[in-house]
């Protein structure tokens, strides 16, 4: 018996059809907010002040020197990664309204907790907004043993509403 | 001298009004002469526009090229396929036993350094490599310790939810054995039952197959070496003393363990686990045979409360193990903690162990603390009470303090 399982095992790993993890292409992801039309990218650049929250936001400095993100009306549109435990996992936020109006997991490549990209997770987010001390507004409840994925997104939510507030698309006539 | 500052006053009154005149006499500019200055300065304009942009598309391409080159120094070895990562915990225990004697010590209970590495999108490896108590003990050394590759495995994906891995991996069963960095548990010790009943840290070496699917569903089976339980000696019949550490490991009878667990709502797991073995000591005919572990567990988070509850428990057949009390090993524990602050919670924890030996036969409490200066970082400290079910020389009291961190 043991045999014929190991067989099976070893008939599945050989049929590798499809990447792990890749839940959603980043410009697939804009595509859909912006309804297949999506504004031109805009780029924010992190000066002195804004590098600063985003790295008491992240609890570290962050790598890039600019942050892509898509603008139009009072939403934008931002994919932005954070690692977890080892790897980074690329996360699409929308912000409307300097609210949290979808999050999704679009790449995951950590070994574990890979249940944050379900909804039941993201839909937690919804609504969130940054009080003032740069926290969200909503309880986020974690999940056992992604502690670290949980994490991961919970800054990147943050991240995206601050960045948001650094926009033209912030305000009432952009 | 009155008539010498008036004479200077004079003088310059005349040349100011000198100047003005010869002003007011030049002819004023054509509409072509304006018309020329305006379509000189236009042209300025378009210079300056057309530098602005070339200054804009050279700040844009210097970016570019920074952030490409932090991008390919942001991984270890000038690469991102290549991860490293640990863990530690320093441990200061001190004990009373209910003999009087005492138990002070510090220990480097562990150290350990996770090493990663992405062939391609398919394709990753992962390790852990664990130094226990400080160091191996070597001639003349003080070191007590171990070296252990508790990790070594090769993972493929199959396709979104669905990975199959090779190698020497942890069994999936109970809460700590596959997530135990220090800073994601209370206590600085772990619990008890899953030291006793189930022998964590528990590696085997074999393959496995995972599912992670949308409903919160997640589902695991491995076909791994097994446990060699030994029959004889003061350690005859113990669990944890079965575990060969895939060091020329015994592969007479492999094992097998499969998992069920759902987290399909926020805060929430339940998960079970079922493992089986033909032969746990792997010798036929010495009145030890097939063993079923049975582990339960669920966890509830809702806000700064959480709750845990796990049950373990051994069923081995065998004449040998059933006259030393051996055939039914099994333990639970029930938690809960109370986060006061974002970096400081409050537990409490009941643990109930029946091991083989005398000294595995105990029901525990744990209260203590932690205190997260960084959330990767740890301070514990903890009070233990131990009553022992029929020897009161093994009770034991006291306290520890633990630092702990990973990274």
């Amino acid at each position: 018996m043991q045999r014929s399982l190991i067989v099976v095992m070893l008939c599945l790993v050989s049929t590798l059809v499809s990447s792990r993890g890749v839940y959603q292409q980043p410009a697939a992801f804009i595509d859909e907010v912006f309804s297949n039309n999506p504004p031109a990218a805009s780029r924010i650049w992190l000066t002195k002040s804004i590098k600063q929250h985003a790295s008491e936001i992240l609890g570290h400095k962050p790598s890039s020197l600019r942050i892509r993100y898509w603008g139009e009306n009072k939403q934008t549109a931002w994919v932005l990664e954070e690692i977890g435990k080892e790897k980074p996992i690329t996360v699409g936020i929308v912000v409307r309204d300097n609210q949290i109006q979808r999050i999704k997991v679009l790449i995951f490549r950590e070994s574990r907790g890979w249940e944050v990209r379900h909804d039941f997770f993201t839909n937690q987010f919804k609504g969130s907004s940054l009080t003032a001390t740069q926290t969200l507004s909503k309880p986020i409840d974690g999940i056992s043993g992604a502690t670290l994925s949980v994490r991961a997104l919970t800054k990147l939510s943050r991240l995206a509403l601050y960045l948001h507030q650094q926009t033209p698309f912030s305000h009432d006539s952009p | 001298m009155k008539y010498r500052g008036l004479l200077r006053h004079c003088t310059l009154l005349a040349a100011l009004t000198a100047t003005g005149l010869s002003h007011a006499a030049a002819p004023a500019p054509t509409l072509n002469e304006l018309w020329q200055v305006i379509q000189n300065q236009q042209k300025q304009i378009e210079q300056l526009k057309k530098k602005t942009q070339q200054t804009d598309a050279k700040v844009e391409a210097t970016g570019e090229i920074l952030e490409q080159r932090t991008a390919n120094n942001s991984g270890h070895g000038g690469t991102d396929k290549t991860t490293i990562g640990g863990y530690g915990e320093l441990h200061y225990n001190n004990l009373e036993n209910g003999d009087g004697s005492k138990d002070k010590e510090i220990d480097l209970h562990r150290f350990v350094l996770f090493f990663g590495h992405e062939f391609n999108d398919k394709i990753r490896f992962h390790s852990e490599l664990e130094v226990e108590h400080g160091g191996v003990q070597a001639s003349g050394s003080t070191l007590d310790g171990e070296v252990e590759v508790e990790q070594a495995y090769l993972e493929f994906d199959i396709n979104d939810e669905v990975s199959a891995k090779g190698g020497v991996f942890l069994i999936p069963v109970g809460i700590t054995n596959e997530t135990h960095e220090p800073p994601t548990f209370y206590g600085v010790e772990r619990n008890p039952v899953e030291n006793i009943i189930i022998p964590a840290t528990w590696w085997a070496g074999g393959a496995a197959i995972s599912g992670n699917f949308a409903n919160g569903i997640s589902a695991d089976f491995a076909v791994h070496s097994g446990l060699e339980l030994p029959t004889s000696g003061s350690s005859a019949f113990r669990i944890r003393s079965g575990r060969q550490k895939i060091s020329n490991a015994v592969a007479n009878d492999l094992a097998m363990t499969g998992r069920v667990k759902y987290t399909g709502i926020p805060g929430l797991e339940l998960s079970g686990s079922l493992h089986y073995q033909s032969d746990i000591s792997q010798v036929s005919g010495d009145g030890v045979d097939d063993a079923t572990l049975l582990e339960a567990h669920a966890i509830w988070s809702r806000g700064p409360f959480t709750a845990k509850a796990l049950y373990a428990s051994w069923d081995i057949d065998g004449d040998a193990i059933a006259a030393a009390d051996g055939d039914k090993q099994d333990g639970y524990f029930v938690e809960g903690s109370y986060k006061l602050a974002k970096d400081f919670g409050v537990f409490a924890r009941y643990n109930d162990v029946d091991g083989v030996r005398t000294q595995d036969e105990f029901s525990q409490i744990d209260v203590g603390f932690n205190w997260w200066p960084h959330e990767d970082v740890v301070v514990k400290v903890d009070y233990v009470d131990r009553e022992n079910d029929t020897d009161s020389d093994r009770d034991l009291d006291g306290f520890n303090v633990g630092l702990g961190y990973q990274f």
